[in-house]
């Protein structure tokens, strides 16, 4: 019966283990990640959909979920633009140190987001390494949203460098000396043949990015301050939830949070097929 | 025609003439574009990490090593290395048997399983947590049961391990498919037909070919597992000696201003950074080799 089932999902192949291996994959799967997560969506709806349209149109949750994803999106502009031309020059130019960047991006990957939080605090806070040069223009980065923004940067920093950083390599440069011949200067070559071939990597990396900020936690709330309507991040709004024993708070919360994020991934996949469509794949 | 439209030809003293490739910015380009990045590097990476050495040696050797070596801080040393040490083989046990099944295998559902594979990257860690909480809590279906048997998963080691695998659930997995998928079927075809059973397959040709990508995989799960922050917030209780890892032991004494002692326990955990970046990067260049010897055959 199960060897039945199992040759017609696969097609016919000498190697051995199948079904063992995709048996311990799905089930792994399923007990970690999916029957998890489906239980959130339950647990969301189980509260009847007056309780639901209660929380979400909370004030204090649009507010948190509003300061999320416009922090995270900031963030990950500027991250697209340094993060092109960290790639760029990683690349492009050979200069003393070139290696030892290479290996340093990686290091928001690599340091635990607490660390970083109480790191960046105590360089941006009033009284602080960077922090005490600003406070006489007034300039408040620790304690308010410009902070959360510097942590997402920081979080944020590796993935779009990591994802253009291949297709830059992999790029034909005959391609920009055939543009040259024809009479375009450095400038148009690089916005207009260039660009368009780096689009869906730039894409890629901004798209992930943006999906770890909004949900990063651990940085972001050493340098927040946490005050509710401004300076709070829906993961918080979620713990805070949570340790107020409203679990239809937290949940709610997390399924929007879920459902938003996807629907910024598939507007960015979107944008991804249709420039792939327009610029060729390269 | 402005100046940058073709090659430029200028003199160089008595160096000769240089030339600037056509697909070379200019060189006050190259410098200013190398210089902003350095700048940005600066600020965002190197101060960062600079500032967690500085504030742990602020108060000398003494100090760092008390922080150290207090019992709480050592309870908290214990169980991170304790969760990774369960959380890590899980996951790489798992990553093996998925990428044995999507690279080695034809079936229907190939793309969907390698995006659900994914899933976990999307997924806020706060949000791995709940889904814990209310899996195996108080007020959760399994709860009465599980207090009747005495089993307590969350605020407690099993929660914390939960949690842990599922932030580092992709890692292995993500390192080892798209290695094994271009290194293709031939070699265990091969073996398979000069009469190898399918664990010497596995043991003696398909692992050898991918020790470096899966060692590096295992790299990034454990540096993310010991790091590991908010996920392990919402399950752990934060109960001292018990079940606090090293991140919430930092948070915990941050937050009674306790700095010196923090940033102590945060440099431990920035040393496990910055060795994983070392390891990573000297892989690389190997692996980097490997790779080419897999293409060429």
């Amino acid at each position: 019966m199960a060897a039945t089932t199992i040759a017609t999902v696969r097609k016919s192949s000498v190697i051995p283990g199948f079904g063992l291996a995709l048996g311990v994959t799905l089930t792994y799967l399923s007990l970690i990640v999916l029957i998890p997560l489906a239980l959130l969506f339950w647990r969301s709806a189980s509260g009847g959909p007056e309780e639901f349209i209660r929380i979400s149109t909370d004030p204090r949750t649009i507010a948190a979920l509003r300061l999320s994803f416009t922090t995270s999106f900031i963030a990950a502009l500027v991250n697209l633009v340094f993060g092109m031309i960290l790639a760029w020059i990683l690349v492009r130019y050979e200069f003393p140190g070139r290696r030892l960047i290479d290996a340093v991006i990686d290091l928001p990957f690599a340091l635990p987001t607490a660390v970083a939080g109480i790191a960046l605090t105590t360089l941006y806070a009033p009284n602080g390494w960077i922090g005490a040069w600003l406070q006489p223009f007034g300039i408040r980065i620790a304690y308010s949203q410009t902070g959360i923004i510097i942590a997402l940067i920081f979080i944020g920093l590796p993935f779009v460098v990591r994802s253009v950083q291949p297709v830059l390599e992999d790029l034909n440069r005959e391609v920009e000396e055939v543009a040259a011949t024809l009479g375009a200067n450095r400038r148009q070559t690089v916005r207009r043949v260039v660009m368009p071939a780096l689009m869906p990597a730039l894409l890629t990396g901004f798209a992930l990015a943006f999906a770890r900020a909004v949900g990063e936690y651990g940085s972001v709330i050493f340098i927040a301050g946490n005050s509710p309507y401004k300076t709070e991040i829906a993961p918080l709004l979620i713990v805070i939830k949570l340790e107020e024993f409203s679990y239809s708070g937290a949940t709610t919360i997390a399924v929007l949070m879920l459902i938003a994020s996807f629907l910024v991934l598939l507007a960015i996949h979107l944008i991804q097929s249709w420039s792939r469509r327009r610029y060729g794949d390269v | 025609m402005s100046d940058g439209a073709f090659t430029t030809a200028r003199l160089h003293g008595a160096s000769g003439i240089h030339f600037r490739p056509v697909t070379m910015e200019r060189k006050r380009v190259r410098l200013a574009l190398i210089l902003i990045s350095l700048a940005f590097l600066a600020l965002f990476l190197v101060m960062p990490v600079l500032a967690v050495f500085v504030e742990a040696f602020r108060g000398g050797w003494p100090a760092f090593a008390e922080a150290i070596f207090e019992p709480d801080a050592a309870a908290a040393i214990r169980l991170t290395l304790l969760v990774a040490a369960i959380s890590v083989p899980c996951n790489l046990v798992f990553g093996v048997a998925a990428s044995w099944a999507i690279a080695k295998f034809d079936f229907r559902g190939k793309a969907l399983l390698n995006t659900l594979i994914d899933l976990p990257f999307s997924v806020s860690p706060v949000i791995a947590g709940l889904i814990y909480v209310l899996m195996f809590g108080s007020q959760s279906l399994l709860g009465p049961w599980l207090k009747s048997e005495g089993i307590q998963v969350i605020f407690a080691v099993p929660g914390i391990v939960l949690a842990t695998i599922f932030v580092t659930f992709p890692f292995v997995a993500r390192e080892l498919i798209p290695l094994m998928e271009e290194q293709g079927r031939g070699d265990e075809e091969a073996a398979l037909s000069l009469g190898a059973s399918g664990f010497q397959v596995f043991f003696r040709v398909t692992l050898p070919n991918v020790k470096w990508a899966l060692l590096y995989g295992v790299l990034l799960c454990n540096a993310r597992a010991m790091g590991e922050f908010g996920a392990v917030s919402v399950v752990s209780g934060h109960i001292r000696g018990l079940t606090n890892t090293m991140p919430l032991h930092v948070e915990i004494l941050y937050n009674e201003y306790q700095f010196a002692a923090a940033f102590a326990v945060a440099s431990l955990l920035a040393v496990l950074a910055l060795f994983t970046l070392v390891v990573k990067s000297v892989l690389e260049w190997r692996y980097a080799d490997e790779i080419a010897a897999t293409r060429r055959h």
